[in-house]
Formats: structure tokens, sequence, C-alpha cells
């Protein structure tokens, strides 16, 4: 039926290459989407994927310059003879970054902004705008202003602002990149919808697969180096090892079904959880593996190293953020801290690094009330590592940035150049030493900030969200440099939405609500318990409901066994 | 950080309901009016009109007590100059000299000087009133419509309408920024030397620039895509019609303007002089 369908993007024989590159981002794109067809586009950091998307949506090569070599035709039109505002008709997009495409002071306003560069009169403007805030259920925000919003209510408006240009073909941009779970499943379902209403063309570009198929999509292009590598639909490319090889996570129960030792092909059904066939033997096989699999250990109690003593904090009087919060970060462990925005996670930090003082309570480090310590002396002993490494580097090059921290403390300059020169072997940085930064990575900035930190020797490290935005390789490699630094004696408490994060190496789980600990437990405990998980905001994985589906009793142990092999598998 | 800036806030008032574009007419007619006249009569006349203004429009005082408070503190440091640099400037001016007071060398306290800078004191009262209700009751999404309604190109009034949407997510970037360069031990308190401290300062600034540029690009990025900068013009979502309410704001400023303008040249001088 392929056939008769028109299409809505076409390339033939296209390759780009940036103004500032040697080398070209996309080779040799041979690709057709159909009108109507929901396609989602994977790949790792790096693998084009994000360029491909811009030659949709024009801002290759409009507002980023490069050669083009090809053709590529968007509605039947070549990109090259568009200008972009020809495109912004064709083509709707919602962007990564939700702050950064909320133009308006108000959601009424953010969505009108096509509108108004369109010259629609005011009253047909606003009866538009009303229709598309109803269609994303933002009618009852429509004056409030981007900072009194969440990020899924501000991406929300974003698809408002999209919809409302009427362009035959949506485009999302790693629409998942800084949502929660919970608002991040919000999003598929609400593009699912938009899909189905609309019967426009769909695209998402979008790395976290698991969660993007939790509605379906007709078609998966695997982008790899440039390239495409696979163009299948969800249960052939599920089937195939394209994942694995190219370093893209497939769906957690898939991985459980392979530890039991299922065969995974189409026949299987993998595309979806709820679609996944276990009659033909699966779910014996899982009953089997699950008896068969090694206990969870439970909790080893260790030695504190920092502990909080019902610690209360307002912003405004009156307001309290936290009440009464007590917790202990033990000697070596890696914890991982959840909770929904808002909860008072950044407050915590804060507070313990000595931004600000808490209203009631006390700080102990080593047993010790920190009270009347500096925010530099503090520093020496827990480091605290933001989100944005850009907010954090002042320095041109690698090795001056490290070595601030001890030069500001007076250390003498041979003392400066070892442990500078230490940190950045343990770092993988030491090849780079004497590079500029802005040449970096985004995973490479983010540990050169670790690495402006570690290089003080501080015993608790704090880390805000340090895997958003960063695929299953970054990922990984971040999480097993941690895990590193924590097999060196470092205290590791992560601030994190990341469930994998969580289920592959957290140690324990503190959730934050109400101003308190709701919950300290095992992660598995955690994401397999229904309020806490709302509270935090994150989601029940599929490995809950796989269990269920092969009738284990208990698919909270089914969950700690899985961890428990998940980890060896890691390890070896 | 905490305290509350000068701030829109939604209510109703006479005021409230008049459109942006009638009020920045008004404010700027009145404001170059003020600027313009040293007529007593006239300022006082201003100012009952600007006393009234501000009571009609039931602003609260929390809600621009700070700016305030600012703004006097740069009203009595300008006062305290102009006598320092020129306590005879009255003198000059109205061509009489009736001292008060002796206080030192070249300084005296003169009925003139007094007279001089309490004109000066009645235009920063009439002024500032209305520049303050133009931002306490005009709705930000307005702005950028109201300057464009006056003449001015919709790129320019919508970079002002930007500006506005994200200083509170550059104050929160400089709030990180900051934090993390304390951590590190970079002190930008008053327990550093200045010279010491201005380095540190300079020192935080430039990661908020690199991330105020990259904002930037993601901003005008996300704008081009929707279309911005495709027309000469464009409409806007939260301009509001000149209704009667508007057309009479700006007569009243226009017959202002024009009495004042008669009041203060007839008789050849800005000044309103008493002393003859």
């Amino acid at each position: 039926m392929g056939d008769n369908r028109r299409p809505a993007a076409e390339f033939k024989g296209f390759s780009f290459q940036y103004r500032a590159q040697s080398e070209p981002t996309l080779h040799d794109i041979d690709l057709v989407i159909h009108e109507g067809e929901k396609v989602l586009i994977v790949g790792p950091s790096g693998s084009g994927k994000s360029t491909l998307a811009h030659c949709i949506n024009g801002l290759v090569p409009h507002f980023h310059a490069g050669e083009m070599e090809g053709e590529a035709l968007i509605g039947g039109e070549n990109l090259a003879e568009l200008d972009i505002f020809a495109l912004s008709r064709k083509v709707g997009t919602v962007l990564q970054d939700p702050d950064g495409q909320f133009v308006g002071m108000t959601v009424a306003e953010d969505i009108a902004f096509t509108l108004e560069n369109d010259g629609m009169p005011q009253a047909e403007m606003k009866a538009k705008v009303a229709a598309a805030a109803r269609s994303v259920g933002m009618e009852g925000h429509l004056e409030s202003s981007p900072q009194s919003l969440s990020g899924g209510q501000k991406q929300r408006t974003s698809m408002a602002g999209v919809l409302v240009g009427e362009a035959g073909i949506l485009l999302f941009d790693e629409p998942l990149a800084s949502l929660d779970p919970e608002a991040g499943r919000l999003a598929v379902e609400m593009i699912d919808d938009i899909h189905r209403q609309t019967g426009c063309t769909v695209i998402i570009v979008e790395h976290r697969l698991e969660e993007v198929l939790h509605r379906s999509v007709d078609r998966i292009i695997v982008m790899g180096e440039g390239r495409i590598v696979a163009d299948l639909s969800p249960e052939e490319l599920l089937s195939s090892s394209t994942l694995r090889e190219l370093g893209l996570r497939e769906p957690l129960y898939l991985t459980a079904l392979r530890y039991a030792g299922c065969p995974i092909g189409p026949e299987l059904k993998p595309a979806s959880i709820e679609t996944v066939s276990l009659e033909s033997g699966g779910a014996d096989q899982l009953r089997a593996w699950h008896e068969a699999a090694e206990a969870a250990q439970p909790l080893l109690a260790r030695e504190p190293v920092l502990e909080l003593e019902g610690i209360s904090y307002a912003y405004d009087a009156g307001k309290e953020v936290l009440s009464g919060l007590s917790l202990s970060i033990g000697e070596g462990e890696l914890v991982g801290i959840v909770g929904r925005n808002g909860a008072g996670k950044s407050t915590l930090s804060r507070l313990i690094c000595g931004f600000g003082r808490p209203t009631a309570g006390r700080i102990l480090y080593r047993g010790r009330d920190i009270a009347g310590d500096t925010i530099k002396e503090r520093s020496e002993r827990i480091g605290y590592v933001m989100q944005n490494p850009n907010h954090m580097i002042s320095k041109h090059l690698i090795y001056d940035e490290v070595a601030l921290g001890l030069q500001l403390r007076g250390a003498g300059e041979e003392e400066i150049r070892e442990r500078v020169l230490e940190t950045l072997k343990i770092c993988g940085l030491h090849p780079f030493r004497s590079w500029p930064i802005s040449a970096l990575s985004y995973g490479q900035k983010k540990r050169v900030t670790i690495a402006s930190i570690l290089v003080l020797d501080p015993e608790v490290i704090i880390l805000d969200e340090p895997t958003a935005g960063q695929d299953f390789r970054h990922y990984n490699e971040m999480m097993e440099f941690l895990l590193e630094l924590n097999r060196r004696g470092k205290s590791i408490v992560v601030i994190t939405h990341d469930m994998h994060l969580l289920l592959e190496y957290a140690e324990r789980t503190l959730v934050i609500g109400e101003g308190r600990v709701l919950a300290d437990a095992l992660p598995a405990d955690v994401l397999t318990d229904a309020a806490l998980v709302e509270e935090a905001s994150l989601r029940e994985t599929s490995l809950q409901r796989l269990a269920a589906r092969a009738g284990i009793g208990d698919p909270r142990e089914f969950v700690r066994r899985f961890i428990v092999r998940d980890r060896e598998a890691r390890r070896s | 950080m905490k305290a509350r800036m000068i701030a829109y806030r939604h209510q109703d008032s006479p005021i409230h309901r008049l459109g942006g574009a009638a009020k920045l007419a008004f404010f700027a007619i009145w404001s170059v009016t003020a600027m313009m006249t040293y007529d007593t009569r006239a300022l006082g006349f201003m100012l009952a009109i600007a006393v009234a203004a501000f009571a009609v429009s039931k602003v609260k005082f929390a809600d621009y007590g700070f700016v305030l408070y600012l703004i006097l503190f740069f009203f009595l440091l300008n006062h305290i100059a102009i006598f320092l640099f020129s306590p005879l400037e009255g003198v000059k001016i109205y061509g009489t000299r009736h001292d008060l007071l002796h206080l030192a060398g070249r300084y005296w306290v003169t009925e003139e000087q007094l007279f001089y800078q309490f004109n000066i004191a009645l235009k920063y009262m009439t002024v500032i009133p209305m520049a303050l209700l133009f931002i306490l009751t005009t709705h930000p999404g307005e702005f950028a419509s109201s300057l464009n309604r006056i003449g001015i190109s919709y790129r320019i009034a919508y970079s002002v309408s930007i500006a506005l949407r994200y200083i509170p997510d550059i104050q929160r970037d400089f709030q990180n920024i900051s934090h993390s360069a304390q951590a590190r031990g970079i002190d930008i308190s008053r327990k550093e030397k200045l010279l010491k401290r201005l380095k540190n300062v300079v020192g935080i600034l430039m990661p908020l620039i690199l991330t105020s540029v990259q904002r930037i690009e993601t901003v005008s990025a996300a704008m081009e895509l929707r279309g911005f900068g495709r027309g000469r013009g464009r409409t806007w979502y939260n301009a509001r019609p000149f209704r009667t309410g508007d057309y009479a704001a700006v007569a009243l400023v226009v017959a202002i303007a024009a009495v004042t303008a008669w009041l203060t040249f007839r008789d050849g001088s800005r000044f309103y002089n008493p002393f003859r």
C-alpha cells in the first residue's frame, strides 16, 4: 500500500556537511516518509539523527549553513529552494529545550506566536488559541507565565503552538530529554492522540526507544555514523541485534526475556509489553528463571558520613519546602534521591553545601555539626556537581579549570600539578589536559566539572541529574565512572529522574516529598510501589508488568532478582 | 534577590483598563512636558493629576515599594549633588538673591536655590508616579504591541518582550553559577578585597555570558521555525484596540502639554519667577 501514498519527506542520495566540519554529518541518505505516517528516528548521539531532523524543518541549511548533495524534498518541494518561512508552514517543530522555545510571556501568547507572525486578525486568533489549548489540556493555564509551569506543561504549550500552524508534518526533536518519566509518558500519549486526531505525518527523534514505544509507531529508522542503518517495523527491529550493536538500549522486558533464555523473534511480537506473546513457553521460562535466580541481598548497614536531622527550610515565610527532613548517607554508598519537581531536592543539596541556612535541624558530617563551616570549608568534604556543566566552567583550558579550586586554596605549584594530573587520569581526561574546554563534548564537559570537584578530595559527591540528556553509551560511561569513584571509597549521592540509573546503579533510593523523606528503600521496592512511583513522578517499569503477565506471584522480588542479574552482567 | 521587583499584577481599575499603547503615548508626552517646564503652577497641576491617577489605579505599595525607595535614594543623591556643584544656580536663574543661612565657604542657602530645587523635586514627583503606573498596570505581554503601535519596528519591539521573558531564567543561571563558584572558593562577598572581588565577578560573568549566548541561539532558532520575521508586520494576541478611554487619555495629555507649553513660554522664560 506504500506506493499510492504521497511522500511527506523524501531524501535521495542526500549528504550534508556543516560548514565548520571537515567530514559530512549525513552520508548518502535514501529515505521516504509518507504522509500520515508515524515514524521514530533513533540513533546514538552524533549519529546524525538531529541533523536529519533539521534537514526536514529547514534549520539546515538555513540556520546552520553547509554543503548539500543529492536531493531532499519536503512536501514535494526541494529543500534547497524553500526558505525557512515557507518550510515553517509545512513542518511544525517541537524542540528539545522546553524553555528555549517558550517565547511568549504567557501560555496564550506562546501558542499564538505563529499566528501573530502570519498576521491573523485577533478575534480569529483567540478562538484558535483556545481550541489548541483545549486539545493539549492547557486551557486552564492560558494566562500563566512560563516560570510557573512544569517542564511537561511547557512542552504541551509548545505542542499547541505547533498545532495552530496546521502544518502537515509534525517533528518532535528529543521530546523526552528534559521530562521526568511520568511527564514523558504523558507526552508520548499526547503525541499519539494528536497523530490520530489530525492525521498529520509525525516524526519523532529520540533515543529512548522503550518510552516512545509506549504507543505504537509505524516504522523505526535507525541512524548510525551519519547513515541509515535500519528502516524496519518495531517488531523486526526489536527482533534483530541492531540496537545492541549500535549501543542503544533495548526495552527492559526484552532484556529480562533474554536472561530467562527466551529467543526473541518477530513471532514474539516484541514491540510492546502488552503485545509480547508469553503463551508459547515464555511465561514458563520466566517463572523458572525467577525460581532459580539469586535472591537480592538486604541493605548493608554502613557507617554514616553525612546526616541530616530534622531539617526545615522555607523560601518565603510560612511556606516550608522542607519540614523536619532526616536522612543519612553511609560511607562508600551510592544513593539515588528521587522526587517530583519542586519537592525540595535541589534545596536539600543547597543547604548541605551551605548556600542557605536551615530554619531548623542539624547537618552532621562524621558526627560533627557543620553549621559554623563556610561554603568553602564544606566544599572540601562535600562536592556538589550541577546539572548544567556550563554553569560551572569558568576557565578556557581543562588543566586550569581543574586546578582552580586548589589555587584558590593557596596550594603550592607542585602539589597542584600532581593532584590535577592524578585527577585527570582518574577521569579519563589526561590526554586532553591542554585542550580548550570548548572543544569537548557535553559528556566530557560534565567530567571536567566532576574532576574540578574531585580534585579537592571530598568524601561525599552530590550530583544533580548526571545522566540527563545523554544517550545510552554516554550514560554507561558516566555511571561506570561514578561507580569507579564509588569503589575508591567516595560516597555518591545522585539526584535523578533516571529510572535506569536507579535500577542499574543505586544501592538505595530515597523518595522526597511533602518536605520529608517518604521512603528509604531498595530501588526495586520504590519502583514497584505505585504510590511512591506517583509521588516521585516516576513510572512503573515494564518488568513488573512482565512478571504479572507471566504469573509470577511476587513482582517486587522479580524486579529485585532482575537487578541482581543485570548488575552481574554489567560487571562481567 | 528576594526583594519583590516592580511587577504587573492583575487588577481592575480605570487605569488597568486603558490600552498599553495609549498609556505609553501618555507617558512619553507627559515626561517630555514635565522635563521641559519649570513652571511651578503647571508642575503642581500635573502632580495633582498624577496623584489622582495613582489613587484611582489601586496599585499596592508592596508591588513598587522597593523600586520607589531606590528611586528616592537617587533622588536625594541628585539633590545633594546639585547643591554641592552649583549652590547658587537658583540665584543665576532667577536674578535675585535672598540669603537664608551660611554653611561654609561658597555654600549659602538661598531662597532662590531652594525654590529651584523644589521645582526639580516637583518634576521628579510628576514623572515617577506615571512611570511606575505604566509598568504596574500594563501586562508585560502588551509592552511589545504597544511599542509597535507607536511606530517602532516589531522586531525591536519584540526583543523588549523577549528580554523581559528571559530575565528570570538568566537570574536563575546567575544564581547557579555564583553558587558553584563560591563552592570552589571564589569569593564575591565583601570579605574579599575590591580588586580581587572584581576579578572574581568577571570570572562568574564569563559562564553567564556563554550560557546566555547559547540561550539566544536556541530562542532565535525557535522563533524562526515559527515564522518570526516572515512578513512586514504582524498582529498581536495581546494588543488592545483604541477605545474611547484611550482617546480621552491621549487627548487629555495633549491638552495638558499644550496648556503647560503656553504657561511656560508665555513670558519667554522656562522658569516661573516669584521673586520679581
